[in-house]
């Protein structure tokens, strides 16, 4: 009765995610959520039935092979409603990084024998630039569309730079380092307007489970999402293909995923993104976020030296901050002690000078001191508290270049 | 088959009086390197020292590997013992052992030495009576005494008879410890690990420093250099670190000291704060990676005023060395894809943006006096936090 109860009480903490908030240094202040998420309650004990109960190979066909396969088309059902999408048009990948190389080489070798060039925003995330800079050591010509000074990409840029021999757009939904949300239905319009055959991609990794994204009137032909920013697993992802689209598959195997992706599916990390995706709640989430974030700017402003660098209209979720002339990341160090975690600029482009940073108009040092809080359901007041004390004290006491 | 590691010692050989001293830590090194892998039977005789395996199960390449980085090592070979010390064994022994060598081989000769002067067949008489076997054994072979592609060795010794192919180039230098103790300054570069490398060659002991500034500095900046040592470990044996909490001090450079001499006084306590931890651990020097001009702490004045801070002999080995003669050398020892990770490091932090290149010493010793260090000095030393590193 006892171990019972004992049960039960570990439950309800973890249902409340306390246990969150309680890591290996005692009281944490998580605000980096758009590196990764800590993975919910749900999923994670969806993640652990799979692997210990329901471990059959979705290809067998004895009825553990069908048990799996069903968590499998539940999961790509979830998603595929998540995108208001049909569900056989989802390709689930490794992650957000395989979905965008998939994305790009995909679309360009379907294409190679009429269609080379390809046209990318200069914001993207790294699998898309480096996926961009590859096929223009193969021949592909690749035009890169600079962020206006708001941070944002406009359509006609993107529209001036599309010819008839244009393979694909690929333009991102919301950007990891600022929260611009790109105009991305406008641009793929115009797009589509001066060539119609010209594919179009969004990076949705950052937006997915945030905003309502419904593929068909995005006007996109593939959209990235990704599980691991959305409260399950790393290590699971999705591209939605419209039907009808071709793709060259990047690898060969089996009948997995239409030949798409093959190989064995990562059905714990799969099913686990299945039900995260049935805890979205893109309303409610985005009115709490509203308010953090809005309670983040002012008490944030409130501090000399510091600057808010992400527009008024960015995504709730991201918000970068300039902290005087401290180093990121030695504040980022200085927060950390104090149990408060944020990333510097953004975690990908580790010590490079960030190009989106200096599109909205920093200089080199102002970039060097930025800091980018990113939020997710579970933060609360306390935490911007700790952050905005923790700020306050680094500057405080910490050298100045 | 029994098989065995025959490996020739190398300068030691010219010391005399001291041999059996330097060979004995040699023995002892070559011990602690095979360590995890299993029993060995390690002895010395005729300069040349035999390990033998006691169990069956025994990785020999991986054993060669690491006997390959012990320092002190001329050469070594793979050989087969000879189940006795006859002509029969030894004819019967060299076809199967060296079959895949002799098999992939154009051209072959045999050598014999043969140490035993009572063994009945004398030198000439063994080549040419094992050549006889190899040829008609593996006819496609050509003798050619003056290029073969394999060379095959009998060694006759007092108490066994071996077989082996050619012998591996040996680490080289002195056996580590045989020189005395000293303590290498660390940073997380390229140049540091290649210095404690060269000097361990020379048959130094080392304990090294290493300076952290959090939260300047990362807990990984300390994380990468603790595998860097443990790369530098596999060569120069077991070490200790001693990490010096570094913030306060350079805050209290960065407070109260001339912004263009900063990087030159934080060398000099660096120097001095190393030189105590040296002390009480019995080093009789100190090693850093500085290369005369590299960058402005590194110039024919500021080495002047750095040195003048100790009293202790520091040893550069970098210091006549271009980058790229570096970098080579961080590449063999494998710690340079490690030390290009970018953490920031301790000499990083502050940098003033005119560094004075051409510093006066009596001005340098002043601010450095007028700022007053010793009781953070004093603090620091007493929080030395100590890591013990073993080879990776």
């Amino acid at each position: 009765m006892f171990i019972l109860s004992l049960y039960f009480f570990e439950q309800m903490l973890y249902n409340n995610y306390i246990c969150i908030k309680w890591g290996a240094k005692g009281l944490e202040h998580y605000l980096d959520n758009s590196a990764t998420t800590a993975v919910s309650a749900a999923a994670a004990d969806k993640a652990y039935q799979v692997m210990t109960r329901l471990y059959g190979n979705p290809s067998s066909l004895h009825s553990m092979g069908m048990d799996a396969e069903r968590e499998l088309t539940q999961a790509r059902a979830a998603v595929a409603a998540q995108l208001h999408a049909s569900p056989a048009e989802i390709t689930f990948t490794s992650g957000g990084t395989e979905a965008n190389n998939l994305a790009l080489f995909g679309a360009a070798y379907a294409n190679m024998r009429v269609r080379r060039k390809i046209v990318i925003s200069a914001v993207e995330h790294s699998s898309v630039l480096e996926a961009a800079r590859r096929l223009e050591d193969e021949g592909f010509a690749v035009e890169r569309i600079a962020p206006r000074p708001d941070g944002r990409i406009h359509p006609d840029d993107v529209a001036a730079a599309v010819d008839k021999n244009t393979a694909l757009v690929s333009v991102m939904l919301v950007n990891n380092e600022t929260g611009a949300v790109m105009p991305v239905a406008d641009i793929f319009e115009a797009v589509k307007e001066k060539n119609p055959q010209t594919l179009c991609h969004t990076d949705a990794v950052q937006a997915f489970g945030k905003l309502d994204i419904k593929a068909r009137s995005l006007g996109a032909d593939c959209i990235t999402v990704s599980g691991h920013k959305v409260h399950a697993p790393k290590g699971v992802g999705a591209l939605w293909v419209k039907k009808g689209v071709r793709l060259i598959a990047r690898q060969y195997g089996g009948e997995q995923e239409r030949r798409l992706r093959p190989g064995t599916e990562n059905l714990p990390g799969i099913a686990a993104l299945g039900v995260a995706c049935g805890e979205f709640d893109i309303a409610a989430n985005g009115a709490a976020v509203t308010a953090l974030n809005r309670y983040a700017r002012e008490r944030l402003t409130a501090i000399e030296g510091v600057t808010v660098n992400s527009p008024e209209a960015a995504l709730p979720y991201v918000l970068s901050i300039t902290a005087g002339r401290v180093r990121s990341e030695t504040m980022l160090h200085f927060l950390a002690e104090r149990g408060v975690y944020v990333s510097s600029g953004s975690a990908c482009a580790k010590g490079k000078p960030s190009h989106v940073l200096q599109a909205l108009g920093l200089s080199r040092e102002q970039a060097d001191s930025t800091l980018r809080v990113s939020f997710c359901k579970y933060n609360t007041v306390e935490d911007i508290d700790a952050l905005c004390e923790g700020i306050a004290a680094g500057l405080r006491t910490l050298a100045h270049r | 088959m029994k098989e065995i590691i025959l490996i020739k010692d190398g300068e030691i050989v010219l010391k005399g009086l001291n041999r059996r001293q330097f060979e004995d830590v040699l023995k002892k090194n070559i011990r602690i390197a095979l360590h995890e892998l299993g029993r060995f039977e390690i002895t010395s005789a005729q300069s040349t020292i035999t390990v033998k395996p006691l169990s069956e199960d025994i990785d020999l390449d991986e054993v060669c590997d690491r006997v390959g980085r012990v320092f002190g090592i001329v050469s070594y070979s793979r050989a087969a013992l000879c189940e006795e010390k006859s002509m029969e064994s030894v004819l019967a022994t060299a076809p199967v052992y060296l079959e895949k060598q002799l098999r992939k081989a154009k051209t072959f000769k045999v050598e014999a030495k043969r140490s035993d002067k009572k063994f009945p067949l004398k030198s000439p008489e063994i080549s040419r009576e094992l050549g006889g076997v190899l040829l008609s054994k593996f006819p496609h072979l050509r003798v050619d005494v003056h290029h073969p592609d394999v060379t095959v060795t009998v060694e006759i010794r007092d108490y066994a008879a071996y077989v082996r192919a050619d012998a591996i180039r040996g680490a080289g230098g002195i056996p580590v410890g045989t020189g005395g103790k000293a303590a290498v300054l660390i940073s997380g570069g390229i140049d540091s690990p290649v210095a404690a490398y060269m000097m361990a060659k020379r048959g130094l002991k080392l304990t090294a420093i290493h300076f952290a500034s959090p939260p300047y500095t990362s807990q990984r900046a300390e994380e990468k250099v603790v595998r860097l040592l443990q790369k530098v470990s596999r060569y120069a044996t077991p070490m200790t670190m001693y990490t010096v909490p570094f913030t306060e001090i350079q805050e209290k450079l960065r407070d109260d000291c001339p912004e263009e001499l900063f990087t030159i006084i934080m060398r000099r306590l660096m120097m001095q704060m190393a030189e105590r931890i040296a002390k009480d651990n019995g080093c009789a020097a100190l090693i850093t990676g500085e290369s005369l001009g590299q960058v402005a702490s590194q110039t024919i004045g500021a080495l002047g005023c750095t040195d003048e801070a100790t009293d202790m002999v520091v040893f550069r080995p970098l210091i006549g060395m271009d980058k790229q003669e570096i970098i080579d050398i961080s590449y063999k020892i494998d710690t340079y894809e490690t030390s290009i990770e970018p953490y920031e490091d301790c000499c990083t932090v502050f940098t003033p943006k005119h560094p004075r290149t051409k510093p006066i010493l009596k001005f340098v010793k002043a601010a450095q006096e007028q700022a007053g260090f010793e009781p953070l000095i004093e603090k620091a030393l007493q929080n030395l936090k100590v890591t013990q590193i073993y080879p990776e």
